[in-house]
């Protein structure tokens, strides 16, 4: 009886939160003018960027184009070298450590591969936060991460170890993880890397229906453009350490940015260049005649 | 000159790299140490590591034991035999084994056998991010992953040593009085009147606590600190090994210079 009240009142807490901050105009990411450098090179050169509730954001961008370092920047991974990163309202650059992590138990973040405990079976998995950072009985844990579990199709498999589990499972199991806690925010990265189109597909619209489902704001670093633009409600375009297109998927399809129109036609050649930078080939052949 | 000039270059940087690891690892040992408490909390992820890092090294350190022991048997009788002392067998078996041969040949098998497989499993965490997936959920990995894996090392250590002198006895035993014939009764009793509680057996439990200290610390740190690849996670493994043989010789002498003192 008591731990039934427990958890009623833990469902009211997580209600109130949840219409308090709905209620909210303020943004759960905000970036300003953020700059981060790696030693000497500059990765982010005065980065903009806004992430509301609800909002399913995707971050685009070549390799090496500061995506992760963004990601990792608003997961509070990394610092900030200059500017601002506010998450919930709470700069970044002023959280003590266990101010971070109270923050972090707001976020759920899937890794490229998953990240999942491979000593540990599914369900020990999708329970590894609940356990960490709740008091629940085993048993309301257990139901929780059954329905978790259910959500992305993986019922089924909750005793199975991640050995055992293909690479789209894994990255299911790992979703169901992230949101184990309800989280404001989520951070994808890389989520769709090394699916076949069927797993793809199935990842892509759990994403879709779980943020619309918890009502929070997701983050997406993706190469995937295709799926994504078909997926997502807004898009940040990346390239050599500044945003240098923003908009709707709608937008971002009729852009005239040639870099936008390179990387969203898949186009070989462009601002980006095929051509490793090299000596023209005749200074060569001058050379070997000479 | 330029040789010369590009040797002192290589000489400093390698003394930088050392001193900056060197600070790293205290930095590292200090933070293992302050969350501690929080890996106690949780009992069962430390008894988890002492079955790891104990009970599946308990094997090895028996078969070595034995053999050890024997092998001090073989030696020790043929030495003994010359100056008429074979009696004194039990003695010589007894105190080289609690002093020295327990704690060291334990610490350097623990190094192999235990100190490796940490440094793989902490390090493979970190190539498959587990790590930093455990830091996003507000989950401190040094809390949650290394310090009950280093209280795990540093607890098995002892009683493995112990185990190992417990079997290397009985090796020196098996040979000295059931195979050679050796008097029983002067084996034991030698044994029990010459080896003193504290300065033989208290003097080696603490050695093998301090060499438990240490390869849990370099098994625990290196892993953290290998390069997330392959190839970073097999250099860490080797430096395991062999900065954990070294480090368990050198503080071999140091306590021993402390420890017994009749020079």
């Amino acid at each position: 009886m008591r731990s039934f009240a427990r958890i009623a009142a833990s469902f009211a807490l997580r209600f109130f939160k949840y219409v308090n901050t709905a209620s909210s105009k303020e943004p759960v990411v905000q970036l300003e003018q953020v700059r981060f450098a790696y030693g000497e090179r500059e990765i982010l050169r005065g980065v903009d960027l806004t992430v509301h509730r609800g909002q399913l954001v995707a971050i685009m961008g070549g390799s090496g184009s500061g995506k992760t370092t963004l990601l990792r920047l608003i997961g509070g991974q990394l610092r900030a070298n200059a500017g601002r990163v506010t998450v919930a309202g709470q700069d970044l650059s002023r959280l003590s450590t266990s101010a971070l992590y109270a923050l972090r138990r707001r976020m759920g973040m899937l890794f490229q591969f998953g990240a999942l405990f491979t000593d540990m079976s599914v369900l020990d998995n999708v329970a590894f936060p609940l356990r960490e950072h709740t008091d629940l009985p085993a048993e309301i844990v257990r139901d929780l991460v059954l329905m978790k579990l259910h959500a992305v199709g993986l019922r089924g498999a909750a005793g199975l170890m991640p050995s055992e589990l293909s690479g789209g499972m894994a990255r299911r199991v790992a979703l169901a993880r992230a949101v184990a806690l309800d989280p404001l925010l989520v951070l994808y990265d890389e989520p769709f890397a090394g699916l076949d189109p069927i797993s793809l597909g199935v990842t892509g619209q759990l994403i879709r229906r779980l943020n619309d489902a918890l009502g929070a704001a997701s983050i997406m670093v993706t190469h995937d453009v295709q799926v994504s633009l078909g997926l997502v409600d807004y898009v940040y375009f990346v390239s050599d350490g500044v945003i240098v297109a923003r908009g709707t998927p709608d937008e971002i399809r009729a852009s005239a940015d040639p870099f936008v129109h390179q990387f969203v036609h898949a186009e070989p050649d462009g601002p980006v260049p095929f051509h490793y930078p090299a000596p023209p080939l005749a200074s060569l052949i001058e050379g070997a005649t000479a | 000159m330029n040789a010369f000039g590009e040797l002192l270059r290589k000489i400093g940087a390698l003394t930088i790299d050392g001193i900056w690891r060197l600070g790293f690892a205290s930095r590292f040992f200090v933070a293992v140490l302050r969350y501690s408490g929080q890996s106690f909390r949780r009992l069962p992820l430390t008894i988890r590591e002492i079955y790891f890092s104990g009970v599946l090294s308990l094997l090895i350190i028996l078969v070595s034991g034995l053999f050890v022991g024997m092998v001090l048997g073989l030696q020790g009788y043929d030495i003994l035999q010359r100056f008429g002392s074979s009696d004194a067998l039990g003695i010589m078996v007894a105190l080289s084994l609690l002093r020295e041969l327990g704690p060291v040949v334990a610490g350097l098998l623990f190094a192999s056998r235990a100190g490796s497989a940490v440094t793989a499993e902490i390090g493979l965490m970190k190539t498959t991010e587990q790590l930093q997936a455990m830091d996003m959920m507000a989950v401190n990995p040094v809390a949650r992953v290394v310090a009950p894996r280093f209280w795990g090392g540093v607890i098995s250590m002892p009683l493995l040593a112990a185990m190992f002198s417990a079997m290397g006895i009985f090796g020196g035993w098996l040979i000295g009085v059931v195979a050679i014939g050796v008097d029983d009764g002067a084996f034991w009793s030698q044994m029990s009147a010459s080896v003193d509680f504290r300065y033989d057996v208290v003097n080696g439990v603490v050695k093998s606590f301090v060499f438990g200290v240490a390869v849990s610390l370099i098994a625990v740190f290196e892993g953290y600190d290998c390069q997330p690849t392959a190839e970073g996670v097999s250099r860490a493994i080797t430096r395991t090994v062999v900065s954990s043989a070294l480090v368990i010789l050198a503080l071999d002498f140091v306590l021993t210079s402390f420890m017994f003192r009749g020079l």
